[in-house]
């Protein structure tokens, strides 16, 4: 049952997949600059350049064109990269276990603050935490990172000394441990690499405090609001009749029924950590995917843009997918049907 | 013999930005161990209200302005909230009126059943798990081990309401109260849980607070019953005296609108609708809809008389027959 509910999810998500192909491929059109004039070089005459199109198949009908770029993403092949000389592939993939560790660790952050605040802010409606907890939401989300960020580096490197410099994953006396997931927080767990656990997790702090203050907003508006409804529904009244202590109603029996919506806002939360990630990146020196496109693109290179842009849209579709799935698991309602 | 459950001039207001509703306005009954004790009125006459007053369930707007609620001796509204978390679901406990909807819809159904055995039996697993499926059984759930395996939305609503009154009496309460238990059920499913909870009530003794607003389950089930109208406690009897001599307009009113074959005459529908409680006026608060209404009754508010053991009847008409036939009427019962 599960199994055909899932291949019927991918199956779905087929078309929207074919649909971001077509607009990261418009994208080249878009991005100012000829890629055959930057890979000719500054010095290329005209004739070179029009054999340089010729060899890419710029000169061919845009269909074409089209077609040899979707044959090329289905093999895995990306192109390459003008600023490093590598296949875009190879250099995304090294950068991916970075920005997802960041992303995972702003997780975290959200919802170990979002959540209970979320549930407090229900239980106590128009309480104390209700009114701070929504301030902050809104301060989350009307500060933009890079202004966070800075004002986060300003006081806990600069003026307090307990944060490390905002140079990258690791401080640089430290050997990054084995690569297994390539998240060094995992590795050096997995490893016990326990200088390197430190090291990692001293320098996710603030890049994952920043991000996770600034998507803590809608996962506790959510969590309020879908508590609220629960919390007026038929079975916590009958929970309440039965003399279950307000422990148990509260967070087993009303917040287990918040699962859905929760994980819903999760699964959005999590895809635009990824791509949202550029601005905490760059401010941290962190070398994930959203620098690596912000770099690209201050060189007018196209081809890592368009695979940054193709990647998120597939992180996304899998995280819808993930999403269908997990519902199928937590609420026995969706499994049956 | 001694009242299990007293409830004295009991008052609850809802605080709203126009002032108080007066939900409850001083509500008096009483419940004795082992019968079944009937709260009849329209929708929106404080019944409901009443019924979570009692174990203390009402949230704010909702307002306790006086009262007590003597359960066993003790006065439920001065317990302290630990102490009243040992009443609920132990001494005293409820079944809903939409049963498919007061299960938790994510759990399945014995281990609700089973939760609540632990909490307050203080049972192992084991013996909770058992204690659990011997109770099913007993509310007429057959194959009850796949059956408490299930969650709420793959049973039918008489049979979520049968693990209601499970899990309701499965900690051997002394007061169930039972809030319109068959609302949305067939006719034939709802006379199965009635005749279902009257059983697990003489085997139990526990006592039954039912509420509804149809007489004809009154008539069938009921030991005595209280008449309520816009909050108030209009008239109380022994079930076969409020059927053969109502004393009030309201019930008098009611018993009409009730359809019945054995009555030649058509059922007539109560004029006007419950009056709002959001500062009613003085007097009797059916002056409004009153067929016999005089000019007292809407200055003061009639008193609660005696007017035979076990019943009493707040009324002028009822009290002092200045309109002929007021009190006797009524008879067709
Ligand atoms: S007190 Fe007066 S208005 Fe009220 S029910 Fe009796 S007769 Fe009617």
């Amino acid at each position: 049952m599960l199994g055909w509910y899932v291949a019927k999810r991918i199956l779905l998500a087929i078309p929207t997949l074919f649909g971001v192909t077509v607009i990261t491929f418009a994208l080249t059109y878009l991005l100012p600059g000829n890629p055959a004039l930057v890979k000719a070089g500054p010095l290329a005459t005209p004739e070179h350049i029009r054999e340089m199109e010729r060899q890419m198949g710029l000169d061919q009908p845009v269909v074409v064109q089209y077609g040899r770029y979707v044959t090329g993403v289905l093999r895995g092949d990306l192109g390459e990269s003008s600023m490093t000389g590598r296949p875009v592939l190879q250099d995304l993939m090294q950068r991916v276990p970075a920005t997802l560790e960041l992303t995972l660790a702003s997780l975290v952050v959200a919802v170990l603050a979002g959540v209970p605040l979320g549930v407090i802010a229900a239980v106590r409606r128009d309480g104390i935490v209700d009114h701070v907890s929504r301030l902050l939401g809104v301060a989350g989300v009307a500060m933009p990172t890079f202004w966070t960020g800075l004002l986060a580096l300003y006081v806990f490197f600069y003026a307090l000394g307990v944060a490390p410099p905002p140079l990258g994953r690791l401080d640089n006396s430290v050997t990054p441990p084995m690569t297994i997931t390539g998240m060094y927080a995992f590795d050096a767990l997995l490893t016990g690499h326990w200088r390197a656990l430190g090291s990692a997790l001293h320098q996710l702090v603030l890049p994952a405090l920043t991000l996770g203050f600034s998507v803590m907003a809608p996962l506790m508006r959510m969590v309020r609001a879908t508590m609220l409804e629960v919390l007026e529904s038929d079975y916590i009244k009958a929970a309440w009749a039965a003399g279950l202590p307000r422990r148990t109603v509260i967070y087993g029996d009303a917040l287990r029924n918040c699962l859905i919506p929760v994980i819903t806002i999760l699964g959005v939360i999590f895809g635009f950590l990824m791509a949202g990630n550029v601005v905490v990146e760059v401010v941290f020196a962190w070398p994930g995917i959203g620098n690596y496109a912000v770099t690209s693109l201050m060189s007018k290179d196209s081809g890592p843009i368009q695979s940054f842009v193709l990647f998120v849209a597939v992180v996304y579709v899998l995280v819808n997918l993930a999403v269908d799935v997990v519902y199928g698991l937590v609420d026995p309602r969706i499994r049956l049907h | 013999m001694s009242d299990l459950l007293r409830i004295e001039n009991l008052t609850v207001h809802f605080d709203t930005d126009d002032g108080a509703v007066e939900a409850v306005d001083g509500a008096s009954f009483s419940i004795r161990p082992g019968e079944i004790f009937g709260l009849v009125g329209e929708s929106g006459s404080g019944k409901s209200v009443t019924a979570l007053t009692i174990l203390r369930l009402l949230r704010p707007p909702a307002r306790i302005v006086s009262g007590r609620i003597a359960f066993e001796g003790r006065d439920l509204l001065a317990l302290a909230a630990a102490d009243m978390r040992h009443v609920r679901g132990a001494r005293i406990s409820m079944v809903f009126q939409s049963p498919r909807t007061s299960l938790n819809p994510v759990l399945p159904v014995g281990a609700q059943l089973e939760r609540v055995i632990r909490l307050h039996a203080g049972a192992s697993a084991r013996e909770a798990r058992e204690r659990a499926l011997a109770m099913l059984r007993e509310c007429g759930i057959s194959e009850v081990e796949r059956r408490a395996a299930q969650y709420p939305h793959q049973l039918s609503g008489g049979m979520c309401q049968r693990v209601m009154i499970a899990m309701a009496l499965a900690t051997s309460p002394r007061l169930l109260l039972a809030d319109e238990p068959t609302t949305g059920l067939d006719v034939s499913i709802a006379a199965q849980i009635l005749d279902l909870l009257r059983d697990l009530g003489h085997r139990t003794g526990a006592s039954i607070l039912l509420i509804t607003h149809d007489l004809g389950v009154v008539a069938g089930l009921c030991d005595r019953v209280a008449v309520m109208h816009a909050g108030q406690i209009v008239e109380t009897a022994d079930v076969r005296r409020l059927f053969h001599a109502p004393a009030h307009p309201y019930t008098r009113a009611l018993l009409r609108s009730v359809p019945r074959v054995d009555r030649e005459f058509a059922m007539e529908p109560i004029p006007g609708a419950v009056p709002s409680l959001l500062a009613p006026p003085p007097g009797c608060r059916f002056a409004s809809r009153c067929p016999v209404v005089m000019p007292e009754c809407r200055i003061e508010r009639p008193a609660v008389t005696l007017l035979e053991v076990d019943h009493t009847v707040s009324c002028f008409a009822a009290v002092t027959p200045v309109r002929a036939g007021a009190p006797a009427e009524g008879g067709d019962g």
